[in-house]
């Protein structure tokens, strides 16, 4: 796809690109990645300097919106540049070439080691892998056989994180995330459904520059973007804790830019950087849009309710509940009857108390 | 599972289970209870304006005269955390939705201040309620552990769901989901401990103004 | 001598009904019963908590009548009532219990404890656990006729004591007559010019009555006791000598369980309505008053306060008549503080004051209402209940109080217009 030699200064340099938007850029990513001060150099420095490692990018039950996402920013925007410091060798979306060709690319890829494996999509385990192949091979066997030669593993997506839309109810594929297939790499997770271009390139970024993933949290997401939940970062939130809360699309609470709450916002219970880094470039997000967070960067948000239940709303419409209730009453009906036997028993076997029976014989 | 498959799990067939064990057990006590029934009162009744089973069933909710100075903790404690939870799971938004999304009848809120307040002084009267408990010599003889766990029951979700709105000791969807399970646990067990008055004082009331009723006593 | 736990435990069984098993479902331990009962409140003993006089037969219901109690009853966590917790039982539901109701009008969840403590002595009486000075008056009351062993010389001893003094022939046996006058054995013995002032107010009245010479006796040990079978032969005396005399009116006297034995428990007792009317002197009095068939002249001068036999007020329904009639001769009225419906048990009824074993109790639960009086410092105390009278009268020796007691329809008597001669309407 690329050449492997160059640095990356020298291409930006043919690019139009000063050394001084360069230098802001790894300003702000140093922030954005809560690095310390002084890290905007050293990560300059590196980039500038960077080999431009292998990356290959398996897409496997996926719709390629994460693809997408990332791809939007790709020019006239900053976030492209790093598609120039890495060596993009296989990307069925992205690549020129096709059929063999790709599938020689990749195997030359895979041959030399070491690579960074991006995967966006599920992996359908049931009848034997049969429902996602590429070249005739199942998903499963090409995950197992990328993730061997990898370096590091990037789970592009909810969908490669946590299973997402095809893992949901009732899950006919078998489908599974990469975690759970491959166990012995680490395996950065970036949900979203599709992630922020940002968080990616930010991920990135930080492994070129410290040849390790960022700190992850226990769903192994980069806690730098994922640390805290939209809730706690969301611009509406006085009106969530004064108890102002929209009731419907379009209503004056909406209109007026209240809390979505009662429309279904997951924002309370979803972990992403939507509410800060927010989408296009900082141009909005779906809060600030006037619908609720759908929780997409978090497993089974397809399954969590529905995206218009508030989440003191029940998940499920009750089921059992109106049975139980029938079924409660036949059991009281059932006592009461029992107990209706035993009254008459004792009323009919009463015998008129007499003096005598006021005291004992002993 | 994580923790928000586990919260989902809670809102979704913790849920239904719940709330199916709930009417099980409330329906089949409430038949069981009063399908006793109760004999006919053959002597002449006294009609007296304000004396009936309807009236006692109101009426009782306040204090009986002289009662309010020798047990204020009892009546001031109780009216307070009775009426707090009143407020707090009837008058709160997203507990309006939930019951909109049962029943179909909803309801406007408070705002969440207010309720912030309540939840407050609800934690706190039932506290004073339990050190009474505790500490008076009648209530302490009387108390059983079924007592205690019905207090334990009742403070668990107050406390919980102030904690989650509130946003401290756990993160956000773990303290939902132990509030959901304290509500859901509180609803298991109402109809088996002393709890079930809630559906009981009224049929105790009525019985009482009744029978007294009868004889023109407005008790 | 064939009392038997399963006696008892049969009895109690039919007994438990809904109400009951509403009221044991109800009770939040909250104590507040306690605090409305003077047993409790004058000795600070909890264990005199009136639901607590309940707990065998709560534990009876909840096996017999639950499917969780059947369930733990099998499972041995719930233990059968036994014997000797019922005799354990017997100073909770007997010597400490009057019946004055003061708990079923305070329990915040509307438990009526009373009823329930009334039919807990079913049970409690044929398993052999009723004290021995309430069997005796049982026995007395019906094998003679009442509890105090008088009989009908004793009353026709008084009768003509009362022609004697008011030159009023007494009736008996009247066919027809508009009243029927019971007499409690109490006032036959102590207090007979209660007699004396019932023929001059129905003089004054113009109306006619009569005493029975088969039912006379208006107490009934069988209330007391808590034994309906044995109620229903009591109250059967009165029930048969009205609907014989086939008079209108059966007027129970001054007396409180005797009052709820006939109006209230007599129809289910013998099960079915009464062809009668049932009234208490008092409710009588104050008709006559309200018809203007009372006429009174001159009122006392001294500080009266009156004290509300409970089973008369709280249990029985009459509680502005006697104010009525003491607004009418007495100047200066004063009332006790939670007087009428909420007025402080003097500690005799429910067959207290017949049981010595009690004595001492009674006589510490009596400072309640030595309290009660102490609040508004009466000259004299009058109130409608032979019994009431004489538990206070013994209460106020104990505790060294001077305080005359005297019975009202003596009192409204002593101030009847003097009866014109020829009839009510003078001329």
């Amino acid at each position: 796809m690329r050449e492997k030699s160059g640095s990356l200064m020298g291409h930006l340099a043919r690019q139009g690109v000063s050394r001084r938007a360069f230098l802001r850029y790894c300003a702000s990513l140093a922030t954005l990645l809560a690095l310390p001060p002084g890290s905007g150099r050293a990560l300059a420095a590196a980039l500038a300097t960077a080999a431009r490692p292998s990356v290959i990018w398996l897409p496997f039950q996926e719709c390629t919106g994460c693809t997408e996402s990332i791809t939007r920013s790709h020019s006239p925007t900053l976030e492209g540049l790093i598609f120039d410091a890495i060596s993009l060798d296989y990307s069925e979306t992205l690549m020129a070439a096709a059929g063999h060709q790709a599938e020689e690319a990749l195997h030359n890829a895979m041959r030399a080691g070491g690579y960074l494996l991006i995967v966006d999509g599920a992996v359908p385990l049931g009848r034997d892998g049969a429902y996602s192949c590429i070249a005739g091979r199942s998903n499963l066997d090409l995950l197992k056989e990328a993730a061997a030669g990898a370096g590091a593993i990037v789970a592009m997506g909810s969908c490669a994180a946590f299973g997402g839309l095809p893992h949901a109810r009732p899950n006919p594929t078998g489908a599974v995330s990469i975690s759970e297939v491959v166990k012995d790499k680490p395996i950065v997770n970036i949900p979203g459904c599709p992630p922020i271009p940002v968080v990616m390139t930010g991920v990135l970024a930080h492994y070129l520059t410290f040849g390790t993933l960022p700190e992850l949290d226990k769903l192994g997401r980069p806690r730098v973007f994922y640390g805290e939940t939209i809730h706690d970062r969301c611009y509406r939130r006085p009106f969530y804790d004064q108890g102002k809360f929209a009731k419907s699309f379009d209503d004056e609470g909406a209109r007026n830019g209240w809390c979505l709450f009662e429309l279904g916002c997951k924002g309370p219970v979803t972990h992403n950087a939507c509410a800060t880094a927010k989408w296009n470039n900082g141009t909005s997000w779906p809060v600030e849009s006037g619908h609720g967070c759908l929780g997409c960067s978090e497993p089974d948000f397809w399954d969590g309710g529905g995206f218009y239940k508030a989440l003191s709303m029940p998940a499920d419409p009750l089921k059992v509940a109106g049975k139980a209730a029938v079924a409660g009453a036949a059991v009281g009906v059932a006592v009461s009857f029992v107990n209706r036997v035993k009254k008459n028993a004792a009323k009919s076997s009463h015998e008129t108390a007499t003096l005598a029976d006021l005291e004992k014989s002993s | 599972m994580t923790d928000i498959q586990l919260l989902t799990w809670a809102r979704g067939q913790g849920l239904d289970l719940a709330v199916a064990a709930f009417l099980f057990a409330v329906f089949w006590r409430l038949i069981e209870i009063y399908s006793l029934g109760r004999k006919q009162d053959l002597a002449a009744p006294r009609l007296v304006a304000g004396a009936s089973g309807w009236h006692t069933v109101l009426r009782r909710s306040l204090p009986p005269a002289g009662m309010l100075k020798r047990s204020p903790v009892s009546y001031f404690g109780g009216y307070l955390f009775h009426l707090g939870l009143a407020m707090v799971v009837l008058l709160f938004a997203p507990h309006i939705k939930l019951i909109e999304s049962l029943t179909g009848v909803s309801w406007p809120g408070l705002p969440s201040q207010f309720i912030d307040l309540a939840t407050v002084v609800t934690l706190a009267a039932l506290v004073v309620v339990l050190v009474d408990r505790m500490t008076k010599p009648v209530k302490r003889y009387l108390s059983t552990s079924g007592d205690w766990l019905a207090w334990l029951v009742t403070f668990l979700p107050v406390l919980t769901g102030w904690l989650a709105v509130r946003h401290l000791l756990l993160p956000y969807p773990t303290m939902l989901t132990v509030h959901i399970l304290s509500a859901e646990l509180l609803l298991v067990m109402l109809p088996f401990t002393k709890l079930f008055h809630a559906f009981t004082t009224f049929g105790s009331r009525w019985y009482n103004g009744t029978v007294n009723g009868h004889k023109g006593v407005a008790i | 001598m064939n009392a038997s736990l399963d006696k008892g435990v049969r009895v109690l069984k039919e007994m438990i009904d809904a109400p009951i098993a509403s009221y044991f479902a109800s009770c939040v331990h909250c104590g507040l019963c306690a605090e409305a009962c003077l047993f409790y409140t004058e000795t600070g003993d909890p264990k005199y908590t009136p639901i607590h006089k309940l707990a065998p037969m709560r534990r009876l219901y909840e096996q017999e009548y639950t499917l969780l109690g059947r369930l733990k009853k099998w499972l041995g966590i719930s233990p059968p009532v036994t014997d000797s917790e019922l005799g354990a039982w017997q100073e909770l539901v007997y010597n400490s219990c009057t019946l004055c109701g003061r708990c079923s009008a305070v329990c915040p969840v509307g438990n009526d404890i009373v009823y329930m403590v009334r039919k807990f002595r079913e049970g409690m009486a044929v398993a052999g656990h009723a004290p021995a000075g309430v069997i005796e008056a049982t026995r007395r009351t019906i094998d003679l006729g009442s509890p105090m062993g008088v009989k009908l010389h004793a009353v026709k001893a008084q009768m003509k004591h009362v022609e004697e003094e008011t030159g009023i022939a007494v009736p008996l046996d009247v066919e027809g007559a508009e009243y029927m006058v019971q007499l409690s054995s109490m006032e036959i013995i102590n207090f007979p010019e209660y007699l004396s002032a019932v023929a001059r107010i129905m003089q004054q009245a113009g109306k006619t009555w009569t005493l029975c010479s088969t039912g006379f006796e208006a107490t009934n040990a069988g209330i007391q006791i808590g034994v309906s079978d044995l109620a229903r032969t009591i109250v059967m005396r009165i029930v048969e000598g009205a609907e014989r005399l086939k008079v209108k009116t059966v007027i129970s006297p001054e007396c409180g369980h005797a009052y709820t034995a006939i109006r209230w428990e007599g129809p289910n007792l013998i099960g079915r309505p009464f062809t009668f009317r049932v009234q208490h002197i008092v409710e009588v009095l104050d008709e006559f008053r309200a018809q203007g068939l009372l006429k009174t002249q001159g009122m006392e001068t001294d500080r009266l306060t009156f004290h509300d036999p409970c089973q008369l007020a709280r249990r029985g329904g009459v509680i502005e008549p006697q104010r009525n009639l003491m607004r009418m001769v007495a100047k200066h009225f004063v009332e006790l503080p939670e007087a009428g419906l909420m007025n402080w048990c003097c500690g005799g009824g429910g067959g207290v004051s017949a049981n010595e074993e009690a004595d001492a109790l009674r006589l510490t639960a009596f400072k309640r209402k030595q309290s009660q009086l102490e609040a508004v410092h009466p000259d004299r105390l009058v109130t409608a209940c032979a019994v009431c009278r004489t538990t206070i009268e013994e209460g106020l020796e104990h505790y060294q109080m001077k305080l005359p007691v005297i019975g009202l329809t003596e009192l409204i008597a002593a101030h009847l217009t003097a009866p014109a001669a020829g009839g009510p309407e003078g001329g």
